[in-house]
Parts: C-alpha cells; sequence; structure tokens
C-alpha cells in the first residue's frame, strides 16, 4: 500500500517539473533575437512571404496563447510543423526515436557488463593488481572526452584496418548484421566513460559493504567468498549501483547528441543539434523536450526502482 | 588509517598546476605562432623543433595545443567561478531557510538539472551566441543548480551539529551563525565539486566547440581543432591525437584532485589506498 502512495507522489511530482520543462523551452526559444519568422525564411524572406509564416504558425497571437497552443498539441503528439522541410515534426522524431534508443540501451548494457564486474573485483581484492589497473584505468575513463575516443576508433578499426564503417546507420528491420556493424563503434564509444564511472561507483559500493557485520559472519561460519560475494555484498551494494546505471542512462541521452554526430546516425540528437545549427527553432523546442522528458523518464524510473530493490525504503 | 597526503591528489595536482602554468606562460614561452599560415609546412609531421608535426595550413599544432589550453581552463575556471558565485549564496539560503524559500530557490533549478547537461548547454549558446564569453556563461547556468544542491546538502547536515545549537542557544544571529559555522563546512565538499566541474566544462567546452556550438575559429580551440582535423587524420594523424590527449591529461587532473580530496574528506569511503 504505502508503496503505491511512495509511487503516486513520485508520478505527482513529474507532472510539474515536465510543465516546467515545457515553459523552460518555450521561453529560451522565444527570447533569441529577431523575428522567427525571418530567421527562418532567411535571405528569401519578403514582407509578404514573413506574413504568410507568421500567420501559418500563429506568431502574432499574444505568447501565453502561443504557448498553450504548442502545449496542447504536444500532448495529442501533434508538435507542429517543420518550417523548412513542411514536414510533421511528430513524424520526424518518431523516425529518429528508435536509432538513439538502440545506441542508449546497447551503450548502457555494454557499460554495466563492463564495469560492474570490474569494480566488484577490484573492491573484492582491495589493494591487489586488479584494483591498482581498474583504479588507473577507471580515473582514465571518466576522463576520456568521448569525442576523441570516437575519432581514434574510426581512425584505427576503420579507416586503418578497414574492420567497420566510419559512419552511417542500417535499421535493424532491414539488416540485423549490418545494424549491429554500424552500432559497435558508436556503442563503445558512449559506452566506455561510463563503464569507467560505473566501475568505480561498484568498487566504492562493495567496499562499503565488505566489513559490515554480517559479511564477517558469513566468512567466519565458512562459506566461500565467491558465495559472499554473489549472496551478500551484492545485493547490498545493487541500491547505489542501481541508481549508478540510471543516472548514466541518462548521462548517455546526452551523450549521444555527440555520438550520433560523430558517426552520422540518423538520431534524435543529431536532429536536434542540426536543428540549432541551422536555427530551426521548433524543431529545437520538440527536440529538448523529448529528449529532457526521456532523461525525466529514466531518473524517475531509477528512483522507483530503489523501492524494488530495497524493501526498507519501501515501508517509509 | 591515517590522513596522509594523498598520492592521486598530489599528482592531480601538479598536473593542474603544470597546465595552469603553460596557459599562463603560452604566449612567451612558445617562439611559434597559433595561428601564422605557411602552406609549405602543411601536415609536416612532428620533428624534433615541432614534436607536436603541424596542421592543414602549416600552423604549429603544439602552439596551438598549448594557447587551446588558455581557451579552455579559462572558460572552465569562469564558468566554475560564475556558477559558484551565483550558487553558494542560492544552496546557502535555502539549506538555512528551508520550508518555501527553499522550494522557490530549488523547485526552478531542478528543471534545469531535468536536462541532460550537454543538452542544456547546447540549447543555452543557442540562445545565447558562440564565443568564448558566452560558452563560459552557458556552462555556468548548468552548473549553479549542482553547486546550489551541494551547498544546501551541507548546510543541511551542518545546522543539525551541536555547536550550531550551542551557538544559537548563546544568541549568535543568524548572519554569523551561517558565516562563521557554517559556511567553513561547506568549504571542503564545494572543493570537490569545483574540481569535478572543472573537468566536466574543460569536456563540454571541447564538445560543445566540436560540434560547431562553441568558441569560434579562428580562436584556438582543443575541440575545435579535433574537428578541423578529422578530414585528413589519416594522412596526419597528429592533428587530432595531440589536441586529445591534451583535453585527457587536462580533465584527469581535475578528476585525480577531485578524487584525492575526496579522500582526505572521508578517508573511510575513499577511492585510493
Amino acid at each position: 500500500m504505502s508503496s503505491l502512495i511512495h509511487v503516486a507522489r513520485r508520478l505527482a511530482l513529474a507532472a510539474p517539473l515536465l510543465l516546467g520543462m515545457s515553459l523552460l523551452v518555450f521561453g529560451l526559444m522565444r527570447v533569441i533575437p529577431g523575428d522567427p519568422a525571418v530567421v527562418v525564411l532567411g535571405y528569401k524572406a519578403t514582407p509578404e512571404s514573413v506574413r504568410a509564416l507568421r500567420e501559418t504558425f500563429h506568431l502574432d497571437e499574444p505568447l501565453p496563447r502561443q504557448y498553450l497552443r504548442w502545449l496542447g498539441g504536444v500532448l495529442r503528439g501533434d508538435f507542429g510543423i517543420d518550417y523548412r522541410q513542411n514536414e510533421p515534426i511528430g513524424r520526424m522524431i518518431l523516425d529518429r526515436l528508435p536509432v538513439t534508443l538502440e545506441l542508449t540501451v546497447l551503450a548502457a548494457l555494454a557499460a554495466a557488463l563492463i564495469g560492474v564486474p570490474l569494480g566488484l573485483l577490484a573492491g573484492a581484492r582491495r589493494g591487489g593488481v586488479a584494483d591498482r589497473a581498474s583504479l588507473a584505468l577507471g580515473l582514465i575513463g571518466i576522463s576520456i572526452p568521448d569525442f576523441w575516443l570516437g575519432i581514434m576508433l574510426i581512425l584505427v578499426l576503420s579507416l586503418a584496418a578497414g574492420l567497420l564503417p566510419s559512419s552511417g546507420f542500417v535499421a535493424f528491420a532491414e539488416s540485423p548484421l549490418e545494424n549491429f556493424q554500424y552500432l559497435v563503434l558508436p556503442t563503445l564509444t558512449l559506452a566506455a566513460s561510463r563503464a569507467a564511472a560505473l566501475g568505480r561507483l561498484t568498487r566504492a559500493a562493495v567496499l562499503d559493504v565488505v566489513h559490515r557485520p554480517f559479511v564477517q559472519f558469513a566468512r567466519a561460519k565458512g562459506l566461500g567468498e565467491g558465495a559472499i560475494l554473489v549472496r551478500h555484498v551484492l545485493p547490498n551494494a545493487a541500491i547505489p549501483i542501481v541508481t549508478v546505471i540510471g543516472l548514466q542512462v541518462g548521462y548517455m541521452l546526452g551523450g549521444a547528441i555527440v555520438v550520433e554526430t560523430i558517426f552520422a546516425l540518423p538520431g534524435l540528437g543529431r536532429m536536434t543539434l542540426d536543428a540549432v545549427l541551422e536555427r530551426n527553432y521548433p524543431v529545437v523546442q520538440s527536440g529538448l523536450l523529448v529528449v529532457g522528458a526521456m532523461f525525466m523518464v529514466v531518473n524517475l524510473v531509477t528512483d522507483l526502482l530503489y523501492g524494488v530493490i530495497d524493501p526498507r525504503l519501501r515501508r517509509r | 588509517m591515517t590522513r596522509g597526503r594523498s598520492p592521486i591528489a598530489m599528482a592531480g595536482l601538479a598536473i593542474v598546476a603544470f597546465l595552469a602554468l603553460v596557459a599562463v606562460g603560452a604566449p612567451h614561452a612558445l617562439p611559434g605562432s597559433p595561428t601564422a599560415i605557411a602552406s609549405a609546412q602543411a601536415l609536416r609531421a612532428p620533428t624534433l623543433g615541432e614534436p607536436f608535426g603541424m596542421d592543414d595550413l602549416g600552423r604549429s599544432v603544439l602552439s596551438r595545443v598549448v594557447h587551446g589550453y588558455r581557451v579552455s581552463l579559462g572558460v572552465a575556471l569562469a564558468a566554475v567561478a560564475m556558477a559558484v558565485m551565483v550558487g553558494l549564496p542560492l544552496g546557502l539560503l535555502a539549506g538555512y531557510a528551508e520550508g518555501m524559500t527553499d522550494h522557490l530557490i530549488m523547485r526552478p533549478l531542478d528543471i534545469l538539472m531535468a536536462f541532460p547537461a550537454i543538452l542544456l548547454a547546447i540549447a543555452l549558446t543557442s540562445v545565447f551566441g558562440t564565443g568564448v564569453v558566452l560558452v563560459s556563461l552557458a556552462l555556468a547556468v548548468v552548473y549553479v543548480p549542482i553547486v546550489a544542491r551541494v551547498v544546501r546538502a551541507a548546510v543541511l547536515a551542518t545546522k543539525a551539529e551541536v555547536y550550531v545549537e550551542g551557538a544559537r542557544a548563546v544568541g549568535a544571529a543568524a548572519p554569523r551563525l551561517v558565516l562563521r559555522h557554517i559556511v567553513p563546512n561547506c568549504v571542503t565538499p564545494l572543493l570537490v565539486q569545483a574540481s569535478v566541474l572543472m573537468a566536466i566544462a574543460i569536456l563540454v567546452e571541447a564538445a560543445l566547440s566540436f560540434l560547431g556550438v562553441g568558441v569560434r575559429p579562428p580562436t584556438p580551440s582543443l575541440g575545435l581543432m579535433l574537428s578541423d582535423g578529422r578530414g585528413f587524420m589519416l594522412q596526419a594523424p597528429w592533428v587530432v591525437v595531440f589536441p586529445g590527449l591534451a583535453i585527457l591529461a587536462a580533465v584527469l587532473g581535475f578528476n585525480m584532485l577531485a578524487d584525492g580530496l575526496r579522500d582526505w574528506l572521508d578517508p573511510q569511503q575513499g577511492a585510493g589506498r
């Protein structure tokens, strides 16, 4: 019962936050100097075409009404029309969403599969060779610029060795094998620093638990080290680890902008960045809101997972 | 476990100090100009005189990296300093007053934190515009909520301490209570956070410049050098290898410093030793 209340309260907090986010992105795009219609039409702008565009997109209405019109549309899944391509923005987002999701999910899996075992190994043998090596690796990993790592991977693995494609994308539905080939390098690029961060945190979480009395008791009763790690240490270290995996997925939604640009992947991040560079503000506005909302959902789910993993929190 | 000097922190400090020295002394230390074009020298491989080689326009990569540090460290320092100047008072106020004031300060900041940092930075530069000053400003806006949160948490933890209660009991006024007893306890967590933020700021500035929404050419910037160099990196790998290593070194220095400070703050949880 109380866990239901916890869920309800978290969800209730999400609504005003989303509203605030929509206000922020709308406001940001309106304080940009200049008439959006002139910006969109560029050198082709004539007084008539500007007036027509302003009318089509309701730019002459008061700002609160423009905001409500946009928000109302977004709630119905209608993000408006892209001024440039005359294409529904909602359609553009739906086309690009799967690419970003696939990249993020693959990178999160890779980061967890690399980072968590390394952290466990380091934490279980504190001060050993594995620990020292993973400490250095972890520091370098969180410090390496992802865009540089991506460039280096392209240089070595695709340009010099010719093993993998350097840029582009093939949908999974078209060819699963090619889809995989195109995503190997982007996934590694996005996952590397997150794997390092996850490894560092897993190690700290393990170290926090290994000296607790119940672990010493398990050791005293003769349980093997492997069993202690899996049965007693891991479950107790899981809460911070899950939290950080959640945070890393959120971080990756931001990192995807960079990675999608380097590897020319047609994802949501690149769409938003291209729109920024072209000063295509309606697309920027919707792209920001969608990525921001995804980020918020990831954080919300992480938060709710606490309760599932740690029954103590549920009773509060 | 003793609270000895952390070797990681010392190494980090040494790296940071060295790079700061390089950044400050850059114009005087090197004979080569970062912007002088010499097409005869284009893409020349590293030599003893020019250990980082030449770029596509025959400009010295070493000189550009060194000048790039000025921009990189300058932007990061300005961003973190501005974020602290705004975030520290906000965090103090929110943590000390609690209740309605706390909500009024922290809820709007939550909205800023609800976006991935780099996305928010890109959105802000699209409003502010690009260039060194505006990028610093955008990064500062991204960091204000982070600083405010760290400070607020430290204030909340400190307020419960007995000596603060005691000072209040003997009639210390609120400003004195905050400045004498609470602020000093925020300094160490703030230093750790500032060091982490410096590391991230260097990364994000380089990423923004790389993506074309940060520092504008011809200002030498490590991120710009990477995006410029991509086109001919197979013939001349040095144009992308050295700027990348330079970013890595700076970020590593600040991360090591942060790790060491954290160890020193809480030896039980430390990452080192």
